[in-house]
């Protein structure tokens, strides 16, 4: 007999489909179509293929800006992951005072809006009158973000981690708070380890929230703009000039909306392309020693 | 409704109806004959639905790599790529 089913609940999702459609559907379907032609003006443009797609594929800023991109996100989640995980182990039980203090704490980075972080960093890193950079200066070290290319990194990659592990921290102690103590008495009569407990119970049952972490701090730190642009806006040179900010610079700056088009869509490819395999990666950690 | 802020194209709007038509056909299939995962070729286990994200999403860079690597017509990567879509789909 075939199964009755009640479908209503197709209706509650309605409007999320109507928002999606508007805000993100309809968006994408116009960049597309401003990415084979040359806009000039309303009603004023011209068909040209895939030239705009082969300019950008071919054009050496965008494939140093790319890596640079890669590299900046790879190191943030080398960095961030790692560090929340550890965090989260340190933070005390949810039952006392101090876990809300930490709670706290953690979140405090996360309630500031990002340009203004861009601007703390700034002058807490100047030279002159900021805290670290005039302390650096002090010790006798030259530390000038708008200068070196390497501090302008080592700045904003501080201001990354500082800004965005208590977002990791967060999710993996939430994992962690879920998890019964069944399983950690079973294992102290089975005599594991403290990294016993890590490896087989506490990351496998933090998997879930550490994926959903790995792959917001991925898009996030792959289209990072408002803080690098406060900081440094993409110098000093090029050093710091990421995709979204090259991006803009092309949309924006020269008013250059087919190429800026058909950049966006290699862009939403790209960063497609590396969530779906995290979240490959990450769904199938550990299903061999499930089996 | 005046759609000319969207700058609309035949190649564009043939695209997409063809990406409408495509998930509703899917989505059809998928009321009649329940999907289930399976193992092909690929290196993961897969759904229906995740073969044709896939045969999608490698499409289109099979295009970017064309478009960016050689200066022969787009219609060969096209035809490539429906070959592949076509493979993924029934053996992946």
């Amino acid at each position: 007999m075939k199964k009755w089913q009640d479908n209503r609940g197709w209706l509650f999702i309605l409007p999320v489909f109507l928002i999606v459609a508007f805000s993100a559907v309809v968006p994408l379907m116009t960049v597309v179509n401003y990415s084979i032609q040359d806009i000039f003006g309303p009603g004023q443009r011209v068909f040209v293929g895939t030239e705009w797609f082969r300019e950008v594929l071919t054009d050496e800023r965008l494939h140093e800006a790319l890596w640079r991109q890669l590299l900046f996100s790879g190191l943030v989640l080398l960095i961030e992951m790692p560090l929340g995980i550890a965090i989260a182990l340190m933070m005390p039980d949810k039952k006392g005072f101090g876990a809300s203090i930490c709670l706290v704490v953690l979140a405090l980075p996360l309630l500031i809006p990002w340009n203004v972080i861009g601007t703390i960093w700034i002058i807490f890193t100047r030279p002159d009158i900021g805290l670290m950079g005039a302390t650096i200066n002090t010790l006798g070290l030259t530390f000038d973000h708008t200068a070196n290319g390497l501090h302008a990194w080592i700045t904003l990659m501080l201001m990354e981690v500082w800004h965005w592990t208590p977002l990791v921290a967060l999710l993996a102690y939430a994992g962690l708070q879920s998890i019964p103590p069944a399983y950690y008495q079973a294992a102290k009569i089975d005599g594991a380890s403290s990294w016993a407990v890590f490896r087989y119970i506490q990351l496998p049952k933090m998997r879930g929230v550490l994926t959903i972490a790995l792959l917001l701090r991925f898009m996030d730190s792959f289209l990072i703009y408002a803080e690098p642009f406060v900081l440094t806006g993409g110098g000093p040179g090029n050093t710091t000039t990421f995709l979204s900010i090259y991006l803009v610079k092309i949309a924006v700056g020269q008013f250059d909306l087919g190429p800026a088009g058909a950049f966006s869509l290699i862009y939403f490819l790209i960063v497609l392309l590396f969530c779906y395999l995290f979240y490959q990666a990450l769904q199938n950690v550990g299903k061999g020693e499930q089996a | 409704m005046n759609l000319e802020w969207m700058a609309w194209t035949l190649p564009t709007a043939v695209f997409f109806s063809f990406i409408v038509l495509m998930l509703i056909g899917m989505t059809i299939w998928e009321i009649k004959s329940p999907t289930v995962n399976r193992k092909g070729f690929l290196p993961i286990s897969t759904t229906r639905g995740d073969r044709l994200f896939i045969g999608l999403l490698s499409s289109a860079y099979i295009h970017l790599l064309w478009v960016g690597l050689t200066e022969i017509t787009i219609w060969f990567a096209l035809v490539i790529s429906i070959i592949w879509m076509f493979l993924v789909m029934r053996w992946g």
